[in-house]
């Protein structure tokens, strides 16, 4: 039998989070738990590297699978396997959450043991929601995974943190619920049709839904995954969630837990009802571009750097949903691609706009100024990750965006002329943020004596910078295994979809 | 080997056993004289799990109207384990606030062996007879502190309210007699199948009568009123157990009258039935968010968790039944471990169980504070807690047999429902403690209670399959 490979990136963050339980809670030696979870979660990266290396970028389907009966009476099995969609995301997980534990070393300091067990454990759920193919194991991932990010808004977060939290949980679930259901629904047709219940993904692609539930439960599960991105208008949630959250809580939202909206959509909503999602994809397509200008003018205003940061996400997020909706080989890949880069650059300035907090305790924008003369090695990475989240091109924002733009104009000339505004919009409001925060006097005396990235900071930001360069010039490096994968998936949705379109492209 | 005629009241005989121990050792205890009364309602309950064991499977009968199927033996088991958790949480409560714990211990054991006789009654008369033999322990202990007016009002409250529902549910019985001319359930079963396919009127009063009963058994809505007081002014160990056990052994006689004997006349009693578990659901959850006191608002969760248990019941089938099984399990254990911290945080001289007491409980108490964060998560319903499994099972149930608007409403009152169970977990966690409560040491055989609490609702949300088929295998042999 093959090392269960997926298993064990699941269950060592689990273990680390077990063995944090067995360190002594102590103020004084907040040291410990920090380094313990560091490395468990640099140790589960490279696993992500290892699972790459052995993936296979020619095939399509699963890999690395791994089944076992869990509730046989219902057909619920623990199965997880990667294909090219989900294998990149695995490893963005794995590449997060070590530079987010270095995001909030230092300003985290009540309660460090359990900090790092939140962190480990949300790891863990974000890796299982990426690699489960059972409706029901994902849908316990997805789920679970919200309880951890709870605690990590609510009990580490800034001023209005209970409120955030809340808001996010609740929110959240009242989308999933309904999900519940909906999969509840799908596993009781199976049984209908084939005489066994079964919530295999696998088997459930070729289940032929009539046209009126699939409606349903397309709308059900998008729901779900329209707040998690969050689609306009199901936003409201997230500038509340990003700006209470703590640096590590951000960068792990931003980076990861909204990719689970996006990846949801690509995996289940599309393939599983192709009828209800060329119905519905003109529709997302439109909301993905109002929630890419909308978000791009809101965010212009925003006085607050994470809130300025938040409301880009809506933007590029609405880009990923647009490439989505385009149904075609460039804009889904370009959509799975830019969701790693917006994994790499948001997270990224969260980290930065982290750091800057750590170091004023503020996050206005006004209160800065002209800090390229104070912290010129932190300035010259904050352009950097900013470029690269305008999408420049040589860095990685600028493949995903110039993809998503290519396949959604193949499909719907309109849509992509008025998200190309958004190109722009995103570079004038990161640009004037960037000018304002970094350029010019040092106006703020207190700004005058801050100290550059130290060595913890630079362990973190580095890598950030490293893969914006790798992801810009390299992007067949990465776009190679996704590719098999995504026409796979088009062509279960083209199978699917009503006659008129499948002629269409 | 021969089974005897009696071999299927012995689980609750052994129990029965252990609650005359109890109170004659009470009655030889000298004054001042500290006497272990709890550990022998222990073995009186071990008694009863070996006993239910060794009888699973065999599908036993006593005198033609108890019987040791595996539906009753599985609820019977349910109730063994709320009987030793809530003994395990009574004794702190007993030493710290001077109850007379001989009378407290017998009253337990007495309405635990009604309950199982609930539980296995296959005759209408006998489920009354259980059902005065529980309630009558319950109205008692929910006033045993008699000192406290809160908690004699709310036991009067409970005994008044409570015998307007008995006689309800006896002229039920009466009506249901007339018509048939039997009380057993099997010959009622039999000749409303006999009867027209168009239920007369008396049939209908009978039906109607017999579910209000049942109905006030289970604090659904709208014959709740009784519980949040009842809740509030009985000790938290004695509302963990009756919150627990009584819905337990009344949900099992629904089930039997309901599903069993009943069951021609689905198509119309299940329409009112729906709108009961809807206003339940609705009504548990949505009052519960304006709750300011903890035992409060877990008496609206249970009320809304009964309104979960009537999906199960309304969906039917062997879905439905299993996942009315194995939903009590679940929640037996779920809340009496929530009850249970309620408990070991009172103090001899206040309650500590408004909401604000529990602010910043995660820094002075953390393990206090993470136990009860597992148990509220749980009755919310997140995974990995058996909550959710519970939750998923009967929602299961309900889309199966077509209640599609019945799962919906269940899946967004538990959201709701959510809302209150984070709001006792921000005071522990994110809520600095305005006054420290003082929290009296937590016993050692509480706190391994409460640990094994909370170790069986993860295990019943990681690895539900052995339950689950107990579950669904109890079901396949009733009916």
């Amino acid at each position: 039998m093959a090392f269960p490979i997926l298993t064990s990136l699941i269950a060592l963050p689990i273990a680390g989070a077990i063995l944090l339980l067995f360190v002594k809670d102590d103020e004084a030696q907040a040291m410990l738990p920090r380094q313990i979870a560091l490395v468990v979660s640099v140790l589960v990266f490279a696993e992500t590297l290892l699972l790459w290396w052995h993936f296979n970028p020619t095939l399509s389907d699963f890999q690395f699978v791994e089944r076992h009966e869990w509730i046989p009476a219902f057909g619920i099995s623990y199965s997880v396997g990667v294909d090219g969609i989900s294998l990149l995301l695995v490893v963005l997980t794995g590449f997060l959450t070590p530079i987010a534990l270095l995001s909030s070393w230092e300003s985290v300091h009540k309660k460090t043991r359990a900090f790092c067990i939140c962190i480990l454990l949300l790891e863990s759920a974000m890796l299982g929601v990426f690699v489960s193919i059972d409706l029901f194991l994902f849908y316990v991932f997805w789920d679970a995974m919200l309880i951890p990010m709870y605690f990590l808004i609510g009990i580490w977060g800034y001023d209005r943190r209970v409120y955030a939290a809340t808001k996010f949980l609740l929110y959240t679930m009242a989308g999933s619920v309904l999900m519940l259901l909906a999969i509840l629904g799908l596993a009781i047709l199976s049984h209908t049709t084939t005489g066994h219940y079964s919530f295999d993904l696998v088997s459930l692609y070729d289940l032929q839904i009539p046209p009126n539930l699939q409606f349903w439960f397309f709308l059900a599960f998008t729901l779900a995954f329209a707040i998690k991105v969050p689609l306009f208008p199901f936003h409201t949630w997230l500038p509340d969630a990003h700006v209470e959250a703590p640096t590590a809580g951000s960068v792990i939202l931003a980076g990861v837990l909204l990719k689970m909206g996006t990846y949801g959509l690509i995996r289940f909503s599309f393939p599983l009802f192709p009828l209800a999602a060329s119905f519905f994809a003109p529709y997302l397509g439109v909301l993905a571009v109002v929630g890419i200008i909308y978000g791009a003018l809101v965010a212009m205003v925003q006085p607050d750097l994470k809130k300025l940061v938040a409301y880009s996400s809506v933007s590029h997020l609405g880009f990923v949903v647009l490439g989505i909706t385009a149904m075609n080989v460039q804009g889904v890949q370009g959509a799975v691609y830019q969701m790693l880069n917006h994994g790499v650059s948001t997270g990224g300035l969260f980290f930065i706009v982290g750091m800057l907090s750590d170091r004023r305790h503020t996050r206005l924008i006004s209160e800065f100024g002209g800090l390229k003369s104070v912290m010129p090695r932190l300035v010259a990475v904050f352009l950097i990750v900013t470029l690269s989240s305008i999408g420049l091109p040589g860095l990685n924002g600028f493949v995903g965006e110039f993809l998503i733009l290519l396949g959604t104009f193949t499909a719907n000339p309109r849509l992509a002329s008025f998200a190309a505004t958004g190109v722009i919009l995103s570079a004038v409001y990161m640009l004037w943020m960037f000018q304002r925060v970094n350029y010019g006097p040092v106006s703020n005396g207190k700004n005058a004596a801050l100290s550059d990235l130290k060595p913890r900071e630079w362990a973190g930001i580095l890598p950030v910078v490293v893969m914006a360069v790798l992801m810009g010039i390299l992007p067949n490096l990465f776009l190679r295994p996704i590719e098999p994968s995504v026409e796979h998936m088009l062509s279960q949705v083209r199978q699917g979809a009503p006659a008129e379109i499948r002629a269409s492209r | 080997m021969p089974i005897g005629a009696y071999s299927a009241i012995v689980p609750m005989a052994c129990v029965a056993v252990a609650g005359i121990a109890s109170m004659t050792a009470e009655a030889f205890r000298a004054p001042g004289e500290r006497m272990p009364i709890g550990p022998l309602g222990a073995i009186g309950l071990i008694g009863a799990a070996i006993s239910a064991v060794l009888l699973w499977g065999r599908d036993t009968g006593s005198f033609g109207v108890v019987s040791g199927d595996n539906f009753g033996i599985f609820v019977t088991c349910v109730l063994v384990v709320v009987g030793l958790l809530s003994l395990a949480f009574s004794s702190p409560a007993i030493d710290r606030e001077h109850l007379p714990g001989g009378e407290y211990y017998a009253l337990m054991l007495f309405a635990t062996a009604g309950m199982m006789l609930m539980a296995t009654a296959t005759d209408l008369l006998v489920i009354f007879l259980a059902l005065e033999v529980l309630s009558l322990g319950v109205y008692v202990l929910t006033g045993i502190r008699r000192d406290s007016p809160l908690a004699v009002e709310a036991a009067l409250k409970y005994f008044l309210l409570g015998a307007f529902a008995s006689a309800f549910f006896l002229y039920g019985i009466a009506l249901t007699y007339g018509l048939t001319g039997t009380t057993h359930l099997a010959g009622v079963g039999r000749a409303i199948a006999m009867q027209a396919s168009h239920p007369t009127p008396i049939t209908i009063a009978a039906i109607t009568l017999l579910l209000v009963g049942f109905s006030f058994k289970v604090s659904a809505v709208p014959f709740h009123m009784w519980t949040p007081d009842a809740y509030e002014g009985a000790p938290a160990a004695v509302t963990g157990f009756m919150s627990t056990g009584v819905k337990a052994a009344a949900f099992a006689a629904f089930a039997r009258v309901f599903l069993a004997a009943l069951s021609p006349l689905h198509a119309d009693w299940a329409a009112i039935v729906w709108v009961i578990a809807a206003a339940t659901m609705i009504g548990g959850s949505v009052i519960g968010v304006a709750q300011t006191n903890v035992k409060r608002m877990l008496a609206y969760s249970s009320i809304a968790h009964g309104g979960y248990l009537l999906v199960a019941l309304v969906s039917g089938g062997d879905v439905g039944k299993g996942a009315l099984l194995f939903y009590l399990a679940t929640y037996a254990v779920t809340n009496l471990g929530a009850f249970g911290v309620v408990t070991l945080l009172e103090s001899g001289h206040r309650p500590n169980d408004r909401v604000s007491d529990y602010a910043g409980l995660w820094y002075s108490h953390p393990v206090l504070a993470v136990l009860m964060t597992v148990f509220l998560l749980s009755l919310g319903g997140f995974p990995p807690f058996g909550g959710f499994i519970a939750k998923w099972y009967v929602f299961t149930a309900a889309v199966d047999a077509g209640n599609v608007w019945l799962a919906i409403i269940g899946v967004l009152t538990s959201v709701v429902s959510v809302a209150f169970y984070l709001r006792i977990v921000v005071m522990m966690y994110m809520t600095p403690a305005e006054e420290r409560i003082d929290v009296p040491p937590v016993p050692p055989i509480a706190g391994a209670a409460l640990f094994a609490s909370a170790a069986i609702v993860l295990y019943l949300g990681i690895l539900p399959t052995h339950v689950l088929n107990w579950a669904a295998a109890s079901v396949a042999t009733l009916f």
